[in-house]
């Protein structure tokens, strides 16, 4: 067996984490579930370097690294939290729908159950399901701040960073993992009138990557204005948990639903986990009917710059399945909005 | 060294052990604990699945110590955990108490195969029952999506959950079953095993007995290579080519010798014996000498205290090389200015021209009403066996060479280790292991000649594993096929003529290049009976991985082009598809593309039928939204003939389905004039009980059941009073290869004859004491009778022993013979037959393709266990679904892109479909029992059939492989007609 890593530490706090990387001097790197990082070393030996760590810093056993809690506005979580945690957890299924779907298609069951959501906001690749959910619930990461389980630590604002903030290019993080620590995440959960939705398409050959995902975030407007909501028809899939049932988006007998404010996030369309920032723009105030989506979809088309990937997708095939997977993604998260 | 607090199933363990250790190497090498198995260190295969305080983790990258203070829970454990059905012997036990109901459904439903993907499965599905008394299907599909099983095909294992789930829950009891009967005791089985309507059993024969070998591959007993360990073993490792063509200039090692813990570093000066290996053409080095010709080349392999060590000593190896240009397709090969890869055969990269002639394609054409013409491609595959390759080389202390390893075919290893050592073959012993998958993938020499050098180098045992990676560069592979094939007809459908030219990617070095080809050539004409047939087939050495067999062996590859030209002639036409298979078949009295004369045992005609049956009258419908998968013989009864023209106006709608349908035959036997011989030898004992003896290699298929039953069935004894031995060298009886779907027929033959050999050697014993003609006596239930008298078979063979007859008979039996290509005649002595339905649904907003369902009806000529025969076509059409839409092994100038499992993705449980399986059962006169081969029939006619229906669903026609969902929606949405 290659031998990745001389020395094996196990913190419980962050202060003795951050000790353990200050005395490795940068040859020593951050680690929770190691899903990712092992599979770089290996692929990276294979492909003829040595790589060899001084050490690996665990850091999921930190104090506070198991936190999934809902304090003061936010629904917090620690860097330890697996993502078959979060998809077990009813706080995010109802208040942060997006997440849970998102992390429910990471890898395998036996991954999910080691591979934590932080880990994969910190590899910052652009098609990161977990990230791409975060990115659309407008959350924060917490750097070199602990996370200790006492509620004023939780809650002040210290080393809070934008979560966009976080990523430089494909699998380039601006947190250097050999001397810094996210601790957790922060977001706010949808409320009433608000509701959130994670899609992606996936290839059966080749690459392991996601071809395409979309997180939304929706909010309405409380009083329904204006005409009737028309039906969405044809363009919305049928696909996932959008039900079709009377109060689905063919119904005649509801009331228009409003976009009060949307987040839209979509990945892999740039270097990084990207926003569609005018999709949004132009989708706020919007009545969600099928001209709409129309209309928002060539504003999507017009942002992004999808590439083609080797053994992975075309350029042509993503801004294809763009439209489809808009319509599906809002689709749901519009749904979960009259409900 | 830290020091690892474990509990590991209920037994408390501190062990020192290095930081960077995973868990799987800590439970596996320094507990012993072996049950767990490592399939692709990247955690994307899940057959080292355990339970890490309850929850299921691929430990394989799981570091050890993250595992500190928890409880972690192995298949070794699995059964304690059980607190079963307490008193075994009251009437309502199950026959294994001593079994998780898991295990026991795991065996009870045929969910058990070559076994290496077993204990994951097992450890997931603990874990999914812990949390879910009573799973759905999506359920299980959910839980299970990342434990590969590349065997079964997936159902049997959804029915193994299922039904344990029944038992965990305490609901009620699945009603136990004797062994060796299958009949339901008590009660209502609810979830009875998964079979086919067969004939009636007769005393063993036909009869659906679990696997003799399951009960130690559900609980993590049965050793595969990788499991034995030796006192004072060493570790190897081989250092591979840097590039697909290059000169050797110079090898330097002297470095590498020089590092602490290296006992051995060997090259080709290092080989004694003869310097290349090769099971028919002599032509890839056992170590490099001249050039390097494929990435997976092996210039230098050493032996060390550590695997560490060893891997670090490649570092220091240094190979001067002179790049050369590089071959990478094979009809650049054939070209006379491509560069020269290997020139063994003296022309070149052509390993070999094969050439089909009969009757006058060229008139034959000529008088079609109509001619398809088309252009195929399919790329090259790998088997993704869970288990890479292993072997194990020590000197005994008499000065033989030992070899452990899970090969398909024992005698050659033997054979061409002896030679490359440069020592009789008598003074080698190949030892086969248990073997976890192989498909055609274990018959090529791996590291069975590297282990033999370096033990008698260092004059220690020595271990070769490889991993993942290395098993995926280095061993050979499905063709690479192009295709061009036309196929003529009349306006009615009858076939005129059949022309094709095939270019096969047989890569560096021939492996079984020629057979293989020869194979998809005489099999271009498709199962039919066509009068005019011209195939011409070049198999052409390149710098991309070897080819060799894989399961269908050359015919998975014509049959692609064969069946997509007869659909779309079925379009052209406006048949029928199935009519028009119907009307050119192959049955008793046709001849061949090779002008052989079917004589008996064709059962396509009936496969056709019992499809046409199953799918109902339209179920030839296209893009039918209405079709509903569980019901398809409802709504459309009334319709009038089956319209098979695409509905190019369905593709706004979200999905698209309809059914596609193919055809196929496949040989049993080697064939080609080639003596097809097999050994056993059957050994009667004192108490009664019996061994059946072969080096026949059981790779998951089920040969052991089909050798105890055949031996049970002539010497009347109950099944678990028979044992098998397998693929010992000094042991066995060479059983030949374990390829062409050929052990059931010749191994099953030699294990008859012999164990009629020893019932006649019996019987002379028995008729004196019975005083009764040894022809009148009957072995019954372990016992020989005569005329309402009876004596115990054991008193039999005392009193045999007393009389100094032997209690061991030894038969060769050879097939009818056969004759090579070109000479007309029978070139093989039977095929199977096989028709498919598919029915796909094609997502038309992404392109993704699921196949629902499979209507497969095969004729076996005789079904010798039912639930082996049904875990047989279930995994063939799984891992056809594979060919057809997940897999492809792709290199880019002779360098491996695909070189890790996440990169080749073999159908996963979410991928299987239902599956209804009818078999025929048209005799063979000279198979044992009337059976002949099916290893490799379910797997051939599936790709055809999911492209067809992928036609009749989104009108564009598939002329390359795997189907990319990217190509074929960009397709679907610019109107065009077909994707390359």
């Amino acid at each position: 067996m290659v031998r990745f890593w001389k020395d094996y530490h196990s913190p419980t706090t962050l202060d003795e984490a951050l000790v353990l990387l200050a005395h490795y001097q940068g040859r020593a790197r951050v680690v929770a579930g190691g899903t990712d990082l092992f599979l770089d070393l290996s692929a990276a030996y294979e492909s003829g370097e040595r790589p060899c760590l001084d050490a690996l810093i665990d850091i999921t056993r930190m104090e506070g690294a198991d936190a999934l809690v809902e304090q003061d506005g936010y629904i917090i979580i620690g860097c330890g939290v697996t993502h078959a945690q979060i998809v077990g957890s009813p706080l995010i299924q109802a208040r942060a729908t997006a997440l849970a779907e998102a992390c429910s298609v990471v890898g395998g069951p036996q991954v999910r159950n080691v591979a934590t959501l932080i880990g994969n906001v910190a590899h910052a690749l652009p098609a990161a399901d977990g990230t791409i959910a975060l990115l659309a619930l407008d959350a924060e990461a917490r750097v070199n701040e602990p996370m200790r389980n006492d509620k004023s630590q939780m809650t002040n604002d210290k080393g809070w960073r934008p979560l966009g903030e976080l990523f430089r290019g494909p699998g380039e993080s601006t947190v250097d993992a050999t001397r810094e620590i996210i601790t957790a995440v922060r977001f706010r959960p949808t409320g009433e009138h608000a509701a959130s939705a994670f899609a992606r398409v996936m290839r059966p050959q080749g690459v392991a990557l996601p071809i395409l995902g979309m997180a939304v975030k929706a909010r309405r407007r409380m009083k329904a204005e204006g005409g009737r909501m028309k039906t969405a028809g044809t363009g919305l899939p049928q696909r996932g948990p959008v039900e079709q049932g009377p109060r689905g988006p063919s119904s005649e007998n509801d009331g228009g639903v409003r976009i009060e404010e949307i987040a839209i996030s979509v990945g892999p369309v740039a270097p990084v986990p990207f926003r569609a920032s005018r999709t949004e723009a132009f989708l706020s105030g919007k009545e969600w009917r099928e001209d709409v989506l129309e209309h928002a979809t060539q504003v999507l088309l017009s942002e992004v710059a999808p590439r083609s990937s080797p053994h992975r997708a075309t350029k042509e095939y993503r801004l294809e399945l763009l439209p489809s997977l808009l319509s599906e993604t809002l689709g749901m998260a519009i749904e979960r909005l009259r409900t | 060294m830290p020091l690892l607090n474990i509990n590991v199933n209920g037994q408390d363990h501190a062990v020192e052990i290095e930081p960077h250790e995973y868990l799987a190497s800590v439970l596996r090498e320094r507990l012993g604990l072996t049950g767990t198995k490592i399939g692709c260190d990247e955690a994307e295969c899940g057959a080292c699945t355990v339970l890490v305080n309850g929850t299921p983790v691929d430990s394989c990258l799981y570091p050890a110590l993250k595992a500190d203070g928890a409880r972690v829970l192995t298949i070794e454990g699995l059964a304690g955990t059980w607190q079963g059905e307490g008193d075994a012997s009251s009437a309502s036990a199950p026959d294994q108490p001593h079994l998780h109901p898991l295990q026991r459904e795991f065996i009870r439903q045929g969910a058990v195969q070559c076994g290496f993907c077993t204990p994951g499965l097992i450890m997931t599905a603990k874990a999914l029952l812990n949390q879910n008394s009573n799973p759905t299907d999506d359920d299980i599909k959910t839980a299970l999506k990342d434990n590969f099983c590349r065997c079964t095909g997936y159902i049997s294992v959804m029915n193994a959950v299922k039904a344990a789930a029944v038992q965990v829950a305490g609901q009620t009891h699945v009603p136990g079953l004797k062994p060796g009967t299958m009949k339901l005791e008590t009660g209502k089985d609810v979830y009875a095993p998964k079979l086919p309507e067969t004939k009636a059993p007769l005393a063993a024969v036909g009869r659906p007995l679990p696997r003799l070998d399951a009960e130690a591959k559900v609980t993590g007993a049965a050793k595969y290579a990788d499991d034995y360990v030796f006192p004072g073993m060493l570790f190897g490792a081989t250092l591979r080519a840097k590039y697909p063509h290059a000169r050797i200039v110079r090898i330097d090692t002297e470095r590498a010798k020089a590092l602490t813990g290296v006992r051995a570093v060997l090259t080709h000066a290092n080989v004694p014996g003869s310097k290349n290996h090769g099971l028919i053409f002599n032509d890839w080095p056992v170590l490099c000498y001249d050039k390097v010709r494929y990435m997976g080349d092996a210039i230098a392999i050493v032996a060390a205290e550590t695997r560490e060590a060893a891997e670090r000593a490649l570092d220091l190896i240094q190979v001067d090389y002179e790049e050369l240009p590089v071959v990478d397709n094979p009809i650049d090969a054939l070209k006379p200015a491509a560069p020269v890869v290997n020139d063994f055969t003296g022309h070149g990269n052509l390993l070999k021209h094969i050439h089909v002639d009969k009757g006058d394609a060229d008139r034959g054409l000529a008088e079609a009403d109509i001619v398809i013409e088309r252009e195929y491609h399919t790329p090259t595959y790998d088997h993704a066996f869970l288990e890479p390759e292993c072997s194990i080389g020590r000197v005994t202390e008499d000065g033989r060479i030992e070899v452990y390893v899970g090969s398909q075919i024992p005698y050659e290893d033997r054979r061409q280790i002896a030679a490359s050592l440069g020592i009789p073959e008598t003074q080698v012993r190949v030892i086969g292991t248990v073997i976890g998958g192989g498909f055609g993938g274990k018959e090529d020499i791996a590291a069975q000649i590297h282990v033999a050098l370096l033990a008698r180098a260092t004059g220690r045992p020595v271990k070769m594993l490889y991993s993942r990676h290395e098993s995926l560069i280095f061993h050979p592979k499905r063709h690479a096929t192009v295709i061009r094939i036309k196929t003529g007809a009349k306006r009615d459908g009858r076939l005129t003529a059949v022309r094709a030219e095939i270019y096969g990617d047989s890569g560096a070095y021939a492996s079984l290049g020629d057979k293989v080809m020869t194979r998809a050539a005489t099999h271009a004409a498709g199962p039919y009976e066509v009068p005019n047939v011209k195939i011409d087939c070049y198999a052409m050495y390149t710098n991309n991985p070897p080819a060799g067999a894989f399961r269908g062996f050359g015919v998975t590859q014509s049959a692609f082009a064969v069946e997509s030209n007869m659909d779309i002639l079925a379009h052209e036409l406006e048949m029928d598809p199935l009519e028009l298979r119907r009307m050119n078949a192959l049955r008793v009295g046709a001849t061949t593309s090779t002008g052989q004369l079917v004589r008996e045992s064709a059962g396509l005609v009936k496969c056709i039928e019992e499809v046409e049956r199953e799918i109902g009258d339209c179920k030839l419908q296209i893009g039918s939204e209405k079709l509903e998968v569980g019901n398809p013989k409802t709504e459309i009864e009334s319709e009038e003939l089956p319209d098979l023209r695409p509905p190019i106006s369905k593709f706004q709608s979200p999905t698209s389905r309809a059914w596609g349908v193919a055809a196929a035959y496949k040989n049993t036997g080697l064939g080609g004039g080639a003596a097809d011989k097999s050994g056993a030898e059957v050994e009667v004992y004192d108490d009664g009980s019996a061994e059946v003896r072969s080096s026949a290699a059981e790779i998951g298929q089920g040969l052991p059941n089909v050798l105890a039953q055949i031996a049970a069935e002539e010497l009347g004894l109950p099944i678990e009073r028979v044992r098998v031995l397998l693929s010992d060298t000094d042991l066995t009886p060479d059983g030949g290869p374990t390829t062409a779907s050929r052990q059931t027929f010749v191994t099953g033959n030699a294990a008859r004859f012999a164990a009629k050999g020893i019932r006649e050697l019996l019987a002379e014993t028995a008729s004196e004491r019975l005083e009764a003609p040894p022809d009148k006596l009957v072995f019954r239930d372990g016992f020989i009778e005569s005329d309402g008298r009876r004596v115990p078979l054991t008193d039999v063979v005392k009193w045999a022993k007393e009389e100094g007859r032997t209690t061991r008979y030894r038969h060769e039996y050879t097939a009818p013979e056969t004759r090579d290509l070109g000479e007309g005649g029978d070139m093989h002595f039977a095929f199977s037959y096989a028709a498919q339905a598919a029915l796909v649904e094609v997502d038309t907003n992404t392109g993704r393709v699921h196949v629902l369902k499979v209507i497969a009806a095969t004729d076996v000529g005789r079904a010798i266990n039912p639930l082996a025969l049904e875990g047989q076509i279930e995994g063939g059409i799984v891992m056809c679904i594979g060919n057809a839409l997940t897999e492809e092994y792709i290199a880019e100038k002779g360098r491996i892109w695909t070189d890790r499992l996440a990169k080749y993705k073999m159908p996963g449980i979410k991928e299987t479909p239902e599956i209804v399986s009818c078999i025929v059962e048209d005799e063979s006169s000279t198979g044992p029992y009337g059976a002949k081969g099916v290893g490799e029939i379910s797997s051939i006619p599936t790709t055809p059939a999911i492209t067809n229906a992928i036609y009749n669903a989104t009108g564009v026609r598939v002329y390359s492989l795997p189907v990319d969902q990217d190509k074929l929606l960009l397709a679907m949405r610019a109107g065009r007609k077909e994707i390359r």
